[in-house]
């Protein structure tokens, strides 16, 4: 079974494009930004490489977190970023094209945001 | 001074296969801005994952698209595989492979294809098609479906192919190379091809690393970049190389395609020549906790299937990066300086497959 070599390292969001910008003058291109939702937060992965060992940055965050755009550094992560905003509700800061939520028309508003939680409405009481 | 006007392009056009919307800012007629929306054939597959098993899931993986569908079901197993640790045999991986390469081939005819339908030259449009079918014969004799095989599972392959057929195959391509070389010779030679796409919407090898192109888009401009290359699958033992062309232009993104097709003949060949005996699939037990990158080469490119789960049987997170979607950026910047008559034919040569894109 051949290996595709890939590091994942956790980072907080303040030092994502300190560590974006050291990836490009290094000459590693991007390969892609994925979020995972994970009931309570969202994990962020962004994925650098310069031939088949791949490095992902990871950050965390919440519902309602503002995260800062890298596509001053790499100019086609809007697509990625745009992405990000209009399928989970993340916003996005200083994307270099910013589709205002129109990117990806869905029906449902960002259809992959963590459900809201749910709390009972005591029997009897006033709703 | 000009006027700038907005012209609307997609995402019903006559040569696009697929929907996407471009608002084209044009000053005369030289575009000066294209601003794209994608997301009408938005399906919200990824989101299934959480409501199936993970092993019938394979299937919905394999329809996210209809050209490269058999890639993203191998591409996808293979990170539940990579999860759980299973071993695929030998066996199923060499098929895997050969079906993978035909994809390539009937990919690459159809788009050859429509890139000559968008020229206006009718002929080489029906030819490359009708060659194209010559390759989709043999994937419906092999896995019973012409673009939706349904043969990869979690743990190796349903289907395995005698060793009568595979030399019947390979007999097949042989009797057909002339002719795929006969038609690569026009898109080389030809003076209308040469005159209607050398030259045109070049895209310079550090661009295309920075904008984050991949496939036969990056390829053609010199990025020797081919995720077989790693060796996944069977690709380590047949001595793969990739095919890399340097103008960066529409031409040289469309050779790159058309000696691929040649390419992928001589990989099926090595392939049936060093085919392995043995079973075709590992008995799969268990639920995959984990979380594994995926990568492969599809026809248009490097995609990634990313693949987190929790120890029950349905997924926490399918991600899917197909090549269509990081080859939007580079898009933009392509049809950027060029005339209004031009942009069907720089769009069509990124080969968008916008299903793959909206997932």
């Amino acid at each position: 079974m051949i290996e595709q070599k890939h590091t994942i390292i956790e980072i907080e969001v303040a030092d994502l494009l300190k560590k974006t910008e050291e990836y490009h003058k290094a000459g590693h291109r991007l390969v892609q930004i994925g979020t995972t939702p994970l009931g309570d937060r969202y994990e962020i992965n962004y994925t650098f490489t310069t031939a088949w060992d791949f490095e992902s940055l990871r950050i965390t965050v919440h519902d309602g977190d503002e995260i800062p755009s890298i596509s001053g550094i790499y100019w086609g992560a809007f697509i990625y970023e745009n992405e990000i905003h209009d399928l989970f509700g993340i916003t996005v800061n200083g994307m270099s094209i910013d589709f205002q939520g129109h990117l990806i028309e869905t029906r449902i508003p960002t259809p992959f945001k963590n459900p809201p939680k749910i709390t009972k409405v005591p029997k009897g009481g006033d709703a | 001074m000009s006027n700038r006007i907005v012209v609307p392009f997609g995402p019903q056009h006559p040569v696009l296969p697929e929907p996407i919307h471009l608002d084209l800012v044009l000053e005369d007629e030289r575009v000066v801005e294209a601003i794209p929306t994608i997301g009408y054939v938005h399906r919200g597959l990824e989101k299934l994952v959480e409501k199936r098993d993970f092993k019938n899931y394979v299937l919905i993986a394999e329809r996210i698209c209809g050209i490269c569908s058999f890639t993203h079901s191998v591409t996808y197993c293979n990170a539940i595989e990579h999860i759980m640790d299973i071993e695929v045999p030998p066996r199923a991986q060499f098929i895997r492979t050969i079906w993978m390469e035909y994809s390539r081939m009937h990919s690459h005819l159809l788009w050859l294809g429509l890139a000559a339908d968008a020229m206006g030259f009718e002929n080489l449009f029906m030819n490359a098609w009708r060659l194209r079918e010559e390759i989709l014969d043999d994937m419906e004799a092999t896995t019973g479906g012409r673009v939706i095989q349904g043969t990869c599972k979690v743990g190796g392959i349903r289907r395995d192919i005698g060793d009568d057929k595979l030399g019947e195959m390979v007999d097949h391509l042989k009797k057909i190379r002339p002719l795929l070389e006969e038609s690569n010779r026009i898109f080389t030679h030809d003076q209308t091809v040469r005159h209607r796409m050398r030259g045109l919407s070049v895209l310079s090898e550090k661009d295309a690393w920075d904008l984050g192109a991949v496939g036969p888009t990056a390829r053609g401009s010199g990025c020797d970049m081919d995720v077989r290359s790693s060796g996944y699958s069977a690709y380590g033992e047949l001595g793969f190389k990739p095919v890399t062309f340097s103008h960066g232009d529409c031409l040289d993104r469309c050779l790159v395609r058309s000696e691929e097709v040649l390419a992928s003949v001589d990989l099926v060949g090595r392939a049936v020549a060093k085919m392995p005996d043995g079973p075709i699939e590992e008995k799969v037990t268990g639920n995959p906790e984990g979380e594994y990158f995926a990568f492969s080469e599809q026809p248009r490119g490097e995609c990634l299937h990313y693949v987190r789960a929790n120890g029950k049987k349905n997924i926490v997170r399918h991600r899917v990066r197909t090549p269509t979607f990081t080859n939007v950026p580079p898009l933009v910047k392509l049809l950027e300086g060029i005339e209004l008559a031009d942009v069907p034919v720089v769009v069509l040569t990124i080969d968008p497959c916008i299903g793959c894109c909206d997932r």
